[in-house]
């Protein structure tokens, strides 16, 4: 498995990379990417952002909206972010098919190692938790005889930003109507550092998988964004965000 | 006469009833309880054909609806487009998975199931019928013997349960 470690990569060009090494690329690849800027928010492959955000608040403080490939909810990432990526082989995994459910399990077991010194880390429904509070937003996007499972930690967070976020319509049972801030956790408030928790995802791996380090020079030398494939991931421009509540400015 | 005619509708009632179910097979196996339809066929990729003269519908199986869990969105594909056997032609998402479909055979997409776009949840209540996906014109109709009958799909899906 190939492993890249970036620092403050956009996650639009995150993004377009990854959608680039699952579905241009036959390696299994790892990437750690810790934070970004300008923060920025992601929302799922049907994601409609007058559904889920303060779309007016949005576009006043001009904070970018993207749309990524992968499924799942929406998220608003930044400096505090750690986004850690695996995109696999369906043959580097011992799964009889490539189905959300066994995937995200194995996940589970995949991470567990690294959390040993937290207490009571495991996957509730869909989400990673520390008893019943989540700290990680996961998704997939899943082709023939590949997978990628991406996570978005919250190392730390601003709860002004959580604002920007209305509660979405599907929630999950866990939830039990919390707040935001009842509801997720930081995970700076458990581990000793940000790198401290990067080695130990590493050295988690590292029980399944041998990593290779490579740079994102390397990567764009020996996997060119030239090679054709599908790009779903998309960036709203303000007069998307404008249209998408115009018909609630009309009604109003 | 009257206790007659009444013992023959229930006789012909009772032969309909069997007819019906001879099209339909519910196999269950320890690993699964995967409904497969004997008029069909199947992709290894979980998909299925229903032929209606040079046409094909394509919708994904009762197995691959349940693997995903509740459909979320579908992103159909446009109507007029070319799609080749073996080719990604849309996505169904699944709560945290985008997962691609793949059409089991070559032609033009005459008509999507625009009423997915509404309710997508229609692929898990009616995979084989009000959940369809597309409809092709045919390019070959060889293509179609690649394809598993029920039979060899049911074992499919056995096969990679374990």
């Amino acid at each position: 498995m190939k492993l890249l470690r970036l620092q403050g990569f956009p996650i639009l060009q995150q993004l377009y990379l990854e959608e680039r090494l699952l579905r241009a690329t036959t390696h299994n690849w790892c990437l750690i990417n810790q934070g970004t800027n300008p923060p920025a928010i992601i929302v799922g492959i049907s994601g409609k952002p007058e559904k889920l955000l303060d779309v007016k608040a949005v576009l006043q403080d001009n904070i970018p909206v993207i749309r990524r490939f992968s499924g799942g909810g929406t998220v608003i990432v930044d400096t505090d972010t750690v986004f850690v990526t695996l995109i696999c082989r369906r043959d580097a995994v011992t799964l009889p098919d490539l189905y959300p459910r066994p995937i995200m399990e194995w996940t589970e077991h995949l991470y567990l190692p690294a959390f040993q010194t937290v207490p009571s880390f495991h996957l509730l429904e869909h989400d990673y938790v520390l008893g019943d509070r989540k700290f990680g937003g996961n998704a997939q996007s899943i082709i023939k005889d590949r997978f990628l499972h991406h996570t978005s930690f919250l190392w730390d967070y601003q709860d002004f930003r959580m604002a920007y976020l209305k509660l979405p319509q599907r929630t999950p049972t866990y939830r039990l109507a919390r707040s935001h801030s009842d509801f997720i956790c930081r995970l700076k408030d458990y581990m000793p550092s940000r790198e401290a928790f990067t080695d130990y995802i590493v050295k988690a791996f590292e029980q399944q998988f041998r990593l290779q380090e490579i740079s994102l020079d390397e990567v764009e030398k020996t996997q060119p964004s030239s090679v054709p494939h599908i790009t779903s991931t998309q960036v709203f421009t303000t007069a998307d965000l404008q249209q998408s509540i115009m018909p609630l400015i009309v009604k109003g | 006469m009257a206790l007659r005619s009444v013992l023959v509708r229930a006789a012909e009632d009772f032969r309909r009833r069997c007819v019906a179910q001879s099209l339909t097979r519910t196999f269950r196996s320890p690993f699964t309880t995967a409904v497969v339809l004997d008029d069909l066929k199947y992709a290894e990729s979980h998909e299925w054909v229903k032929l209606e003269g040079d046409y094909a519908v394509v919708g994904i199986t009762h197995h691959a609806q349940g693997e995903l869990g509740d459909v979320v969105f579908v992103d159909l594909p446009e109507v007029g487009r070319q799609v080749s056997k073996g080719e990604s032609f849309g996505v169904v998402e699944s709560v945290k998975a985008a997962s691609d479909v793949y059409s089991p055979i070559s032609g033009e997409i005459v008509a999507v199931n625009s009423e997915l776009a509404e309710s997508p949840a229609l692929v898990n209540k009616g995979p084989f019928d009000e959940g369809w996906i597309m409809k092709v014109k045919l390019k070959d109709r060889e293509e179609i013997q690649s394809l598993l009958d029920a039979e060899k799909y049911k074992q499919h899906v056995e096969e990679s349960a374990h």
